[in-house]
């Protein structure tokens, strides 16, 4: 029996075999074992040490690196206070220690009833609403110390669980059809990109040949016009291609 | 293969053609080197040393620590480069002594310290730490830093041998490097970030590795330290010496540390043919043992009441030189034994080896314990040497885990297939750690003959072996030749359950079908290759010679050699079971513990009329003998010992033996003595002249050769007939900050120099070597520098064969005494090409006869039939661990606790019907020979149809372990399992 569920390892094993080298997935199956208990437990460790060839304490040492992936068990939610400088002269010590004394414990710790862990943080990059605070990597703007206690009893009464998910989860919508691009997708986009290449030089030529004709020649004129529209339709194409891809959902935009 | 990743931190040097040269300027002179030698190595040879931490002369370079940094001149003006991350290149211009060096030599230092707690007066690696010392040579004298340093708990144990502590670990990485990179358990790594940065274990799995001393020994501030060490010796308190580790055959040169008369630690020296600085953990600790109180101080002699007491050497020898006499007197010498001697010095195994063969006359003489190799094939195949192995294009391994038998070994083996592209074939039952960095082939123990048949023709993959490894050894062997050009056969005993005319069989047919490979025996006893080499088993003479061969030119040495071929062990054992043996001598053999047959081993020893053990311990086997006579063990002695490839270098005295301990060698003198015999040396140099003069395989190698420092790293014997292989160059000097403790201690006074017990100064003389060279090719040359000796030494040193004429009956009978030896008559038929001086007695000038011819020839070894499995489905593997319960383990309270537990092994299928895939579960296991109680486990490497077993290995209440499962005569074991009512 594994510690990490069937579901779990499913995944895992199409992840490590997206990379050339199994050791390459190690980050993302951290992510994946921390979505699975909030944490990286021991037991996690030693099977993705298994899983993609090296030994638990490398596996150890990669994730202790990290301040996203946790070593130590943590709360349900891990709220990170930025202490950067926006947020710093909005008022963040000031409601990172009310942060604490509601939470009754520091940095580092976990609140008595398990379910909050108090984290500081460099710059979240919403510094537009400083100072701000983080719930399991959802966003909260503007927090004064009011809204913060609305937003505990929020949490607490699982108002807010369609927004807030347990700790670990990075998303909650993925893609269809698993993890793998598939080959024909590929062949598509190398297919466009020759295009796209190819139609960008044949522009480039015309264009130095009509230079070099140095003549106002109304059918040179017409020609790089009409490699320049073929160059700009293959640009269109290319901005569709990422559209499609971004189809993850977007981390809850909170606020109380 | 091994995991193809690089690790992109790793500089890569420019491949370059051998030949080729660039020139550097460092510091405005003009430096030769090889292209894409790094920097660091090419200023240190030119005589300028660059500081460092994290650059190891024996690990890859990571430019981690900034210590070395020096001015490169390049396009864009000098810039500070790490020298030991740069290769170098032609043209390059170095400076490292500038201003902006010194800054950055100054800032790097002052950031070290920044966290470093300086506890130096409580810290081990105080008066030796590179840190303490670069600080003071290139550091800025003091800090700007005024705020709290970091606090971390302190130490905390990361295995049972090593301490860590974090707030003195200046993150230079090699630690983590040597256990990734050097030992492939990557069980340490960094964890954390910034200034949180720490070594750690991960939680649940120490730092288990048989190599983790190493880790202590480079580390170059106290953050590692090792628990049997710790707080027991500052470096200016110490005295050492070098010399040869002794635990294995792999003969690991080492530096020997002790205080006052009290070991207090080893260290790996760097050689670069043998351990390259490593040593494993057994080695490093177990000499520890010897401190043991339980060692014997004084001889014992079993009284009339049954028990063991205190003696006078007097009454223990006269003891047994009477009870030896008497045997030989109403049984002939043949129902004499001898069982032991690979603990023995090469010095003390010829002195035993003329003893049992030149004056009691017995041959029934055995260095090996029924574990090893018939001592004809062994000395018969064309050996390998270690670097041979390491070169090989492809390495076969017919053999227990050699991890756990040769360990240092594994190490330059997986060193050559991880990162030099040697191909690794395995084969065997159960796979091993060699085995799983490339190809393991599994088959059934007992099939490994028809298997290797099959493998050295390229065949049709045999029956019971995996098609797909097949192919995959073939592919790996494809590299070969066909006639075995570029293979190194590593052959030794995959199962002790399995009998040695197994993997003899395996041998010789490897060896016919390639007639081009070359092997390594691998057996591990200390010195049983020298033991060997001095003749210590049956039909076999000193020098590498046959009992037949040797026969004239050693009677006419020595008086007397035994006419026929004696018993090996376990033909003795069994003689003595069967009555016909009168009396056994063990000389540091302790058959209860190691014969694979226990029971066999339990009733000789209680059968046998008469025992006497010559040990430094009271081993179980010596706790049954009649008389036990103490002697010294590693440091104690001093001599010269013989590893794996057949190279001899020196073992050095460091401490002084307990008690009343006598040297074996001394022994020896003292029984011949009262046998009527006396033998002509006074000392270990004496016993090392007579070698030199009359082994085959030894002529030339004379003490001067030894002693001179070029040869520090040993001498490849046999030197006849070969190239002669000596050194011209001394090895390198010890790194300061590579191997920290030897040059440190060095630096207090206490020089690291080896010497036999009458050094002679050695000279470093061409002219020794040119002598030694003479000497090989039979010529006689003159040493005329210094302080050396004539490389074939007058008639003062030579021999002197049987002196007096007191001799006993059958020495007397044989009628060697009274003449003196080396009379023409003996030796007239051979004088016609021969050049060597002959022995001769005192005086007389010498003989010109030809020495004996080596054994080449090797003895036949048919394929044993296997016997039906009746009953017993299940085939028995006995494989050795590395620590097991052999006393030098056993006494010593930092390994006796890493001694595996007895756990079977099985395929989880075969253990389905009892078990669940997961439940350790208590069975019985047996044999026709008898039964053992042990946990079983199931473990899906272990191949169907087999149970893996460690030997020698105890477990409550089943005294004897695998080894009461096992016949000594048995082909292969087969057993079956019962459940045990809970
Ligand atoms: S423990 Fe020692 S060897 Fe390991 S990184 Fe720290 S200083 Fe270097
Ligand atoms: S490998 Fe053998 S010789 Fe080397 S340290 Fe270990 S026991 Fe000693
Ligand atoms: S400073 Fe707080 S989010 Fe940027
Ligand atoms: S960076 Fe060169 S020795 Fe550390």
């Amino acid at each position: 029996m594994s510690h990490l569920s069937d579901d779990t390892m499913d995944r895992a094993r199409q992840l490590v075999e997206l990379y050339p080298h199994p050791r390459s997935a190690l980050v993302p199956l951290c992510h994946l074992a921390q979505e699975q208990d909030g944490w990286l437990t021991p037991e996690a460790i030693a099977e993705i040490a298994e899983l993609v060839g090296v030994s638990p304490a490398e596996v150890h040492g990669t994730a202790s690196f990290y301040d996203m992936l946790h070593t130590e068990p943590v709360g349900r939610y891990v709220v990170a206070v930025c202490t950067n400088i926006a947020c710093m002269l909005r008022g963040a010590y000031e409601l990172l220690e009310h942060v604490e004394q509601r939470l009754g414990t520091g940095v580092g710790g976990t609140s008595p009833d398990g379910l909050f862990t108090v984290e500081d943080a460099e710059c979240l990059a919403d510094c537009g609403r400083a100072p701000c605070v983080a719930v399991n990597h959802r966003f909260f703007g503007d927090v004064t110390a009011q809204r913060f206690d609305a937003l505990v009893d929020d949490l607490v009464a699982g108002r807010l669980d369609d927004e807030v998910p347990p700790h670990g989860t990075l998303i909650r919508v993925r893609r269809h059809g698993g993890l793998r691009v598939g080959a024909d997708q590929v062949a598509a986009e190398r297919r466009a990109m020759a295009e796209r290449a190819a139609a960008a030089k044949a522009a480039e030529a015309a264009e130095a040949e009509a230079e070099a004709a140095a003549a106002k020649d109304a059918a040179a004129e017409e020609a790089a016009k009409d490699a320049a529209a073929a160059a700009d339709g293959a640009d269109e194409a290319h901005g569709a291609d990422e559209a499609d891809e971004a189809d993850d959902v977007r981390p809850a935009d909170g606020g109380s | 293969m091994a995991d193809p990743v690089v690790t992109s931190h790793h500089a890569r040097a420019p491949e370059a053609a051998p030949g080729d040269v660039v020139r550097v300027t460092i510091d405005g002179r003009v430096v030769e080197a090889s292209p894409g030698q790094f920097l660091i190595a090419v200023a240190e040879q030119a005589g300028t040393f660059i500081p460092r931490f994290c650059y190891h002369p024996r690990m890859k370079p990571v430019g981690m620590c900034r210590m070395c940094l020096v001015e490169v001149a390049g396009p864009r003006g000098a810039t500070l480069q790490p020298a030991c991350y740069l290769p170098v290149t032609d043209g390059m211009e170095v400076v490292t002594t500038s201003d902006k060096v010194r800054k950055a030599q100054d800032g790097v230092l002052e950031f070290l310290l920044v966290n470093h707690p300086l506890d130096c007066p409580v810290c081990d690696k105080g008066g030796e730490c590179p840190l303490q010392d670069q600080v003071l040579s290139y550091g800025p004298g003091e800090s700007r830093f005024v705020e709290e340093k970091r606090h971390w708990a302190k130490p905390t144990p990361i295995s049972d041998l090593v301490l860590l502590d974090r707030e003195r670990c200046i993150q230079c990485g090699r630690c983590v490097r040597f256990a990734a990179e050097v030992s492939g358990e990557a069980e340490i790594d960094f964890a954390g970030r910034g200034d949180q940065v720490e070594v750690a274990i991960f939680e649940k799995q120490p730092f288990s590795s048989y190599f983790s001393g190493n880790t202590v020994q480079i580390c170059p501030v106290g953050a590692l330290t090792a628990t049997p060490y710790r707080f027991t010796a500052r470096p200016w308190d110490v005295e050492q010496v070098e010399s040869t580790c002794t635990t294995c055959a792999l003969g690991c040169r080492v530096a020997v540390q002790s205080s006052a008369n009290r070991f207090t630690r080893m260290l790996g020296v760097d050689s670069d043919p043998v351990n390259q600085s490593w040593l494993c953990d057994k080695g490093r600790f177990a000499s520890a043992s010897a401190s043991s109180p339980d060692r014997l101080t004084e001889p014992l002699v079993r009284e009339d009441s049954g028990e063991l007491r205190p003696a006078t050497w007097e009454h223990a020898l006269s003891t047994v030189a009477r009870r030896l006499a008497a045997a030989r007197d109403e049984h002939g010498a043949a129902s004499i034994g001898l069982i032991g001697g690979a603990r023995l010095t090469n010095e003390d195994a010829y002195a035993w080896c003329r003893l049992a063969k030149g004056v009691l006359g017995t041959d029934s003489v055995d260095c090996q314990l029924g574990d090893g190799l018939p001592a004809e094939l062994v000395l018969g195949l064309p050996r390998a040497t270690l670097d041979d192995a390491r070169t090989a294009k492809v390495v076969v391994v017919v053999s227990g885990d050699v991890r756990d038998e040769l360990p240092v070994l594994f190490l330059r083996l997986r060193q050559a297939v991880v990162d030099g592209g040697t191909r690794l074939v395995e084969l065997g039952s159960v796979p091993g750690s060699l085995g799983t960095l490339d190809v393991a082939v599994g088959h059934r123990a007992g099939d490994a003959p028809a298997v290797a048949r099959a493998l050295a023709a390229r065949g049709a993959c045999p029956a019971g072996v995996d098609p797909v490894q097949w192919g995959e050894a073939l592919s790996a062997l494809s590299v070969a030749g066909e006639d075995g050009a570029g293979v190194v056969v590593l052959v030794g005993r995959p199962s002790l359950a399995e009998h040695s005319s197994v993997a003899a069989a395996t041998a010789r047919v490897l060896a016919g079908a390639w007639p081009a490979a070359r092997f390594l025996p691998v057996l591990r006893r200390g010195n049983v290759f020298g033991a060997l080499d001095m003749g210590l088993a049956p039909g076999l003479l000193p020098g590498r010679v046959t009992l037949d061969a040797g026969r004239d030119w050693f009677s006419a040495a020595w008086g007397q050699v035994p006419a026929r071929s004696g018993l090996d062990c376990a033909g003795m054992l069994g003689a003595a079971t069967d009555g016909t043996l009168a009396a056994l001598v063990l000389v540091g053999a302790d058959p209860l513990g190691d014969f694979p047959d226990r029971g066999l081993a339990d009733q000789a020893l209680e059968q046998a009329p008469f025992v006497v053990a010559v040990d430094g311990f009271l081993s179980p086997s010596a706790a049954r003998a009649d008389v036990v006579l103490p002697v010294p063990l590693a440091h104690e002695r001093s001599g010269t010992t013989t590893n794996v490839e057949g190279r001899v270098t020196r073992v050095a005295q460091k401490l002084v033996a307990p008690g009343q301990s006598w040297p074996d060698w001394v022994v020896a003198v003292e029984l011949a003595a009262r046998l009527g015999c006396d033998l002509p040396y006074s000392s270990v140099s004496d016993l090392w002249d007579e070698i030199e003069q009359l082994s085959s395989a030894h002529r030339g190698l004379t003490r001067s050769v030894l002693d001179s420092l070029a040869q520090r790293d040993g001498v490849l014997v046999p030197l006849a007939g070969t190239p002669v292989v000596l050194s011209r160059r001394p090895p390198a000097p010890i790194d300061p900050i590579a191997t920290p403790g030897i040059e440190s201690v060095e630096r207090q006074g206490a020089p690291l120099r080896a010497g036999l017990a009458e050094p002679l100064g050695g000279s470093d003389d061409e002219a020794v070597v040119a002598a030694a060279a003479a000497a090989v090719r039979g010529e006689r040359a003159e040493v005329t520098a210094g302080r050396g000796e004539p490389a074939e030494a007058g008639p003062q040193v030579g021999p002197e064969p049987l002196r007096a004429g007191a001799g006993g009956p059958e020495t007397a009978a044989a009628g060697a005494p009274a003449a003196p030896a080396g009379s023409p008559g003996a030796l007239e038929g051979q004088a016609a090409e021969g050049q060597a001086a002959a022995p001769s007695a005192e005086g007389s000038p010498p003989e010109r006869h030809q020495r004996p011819a080596m054994l080449r020839a090797l003895p036949e070894a048919p394929v044993p039939a296997l016997p039906p499995t009746d009953g017993y489905g299940l085939r028995l593997v006995a494989r050795r661990t590395l620590y097991d319960d052999g006393v030098a383990v056993d006494v010593n309270e930092h390994l006796a606790s890493l001694v595996p537990p007895l756990q079977a092994r099985f395929h989880p299928a075969d253990l389905a019907p009892s078990a669940g895939p997961e439940r350790s579960l208590r069975i019985r296991l047996r044999s026709r020979r008898g039964v053992v109680t042990v946990d079983a486990l199931a473990d899906p490497s272990v191949a169907r149809g087999t149970v893996v077993v460690p030997f020698n290995v105890g477990g409550d209440g089943a005294e004897g372990g695998a080894a009461r499962l096992i016949g000594a005569d048995d082909v292969v074991v087969d057993v079956r399992m019962e459940t045990v009512a809970p």
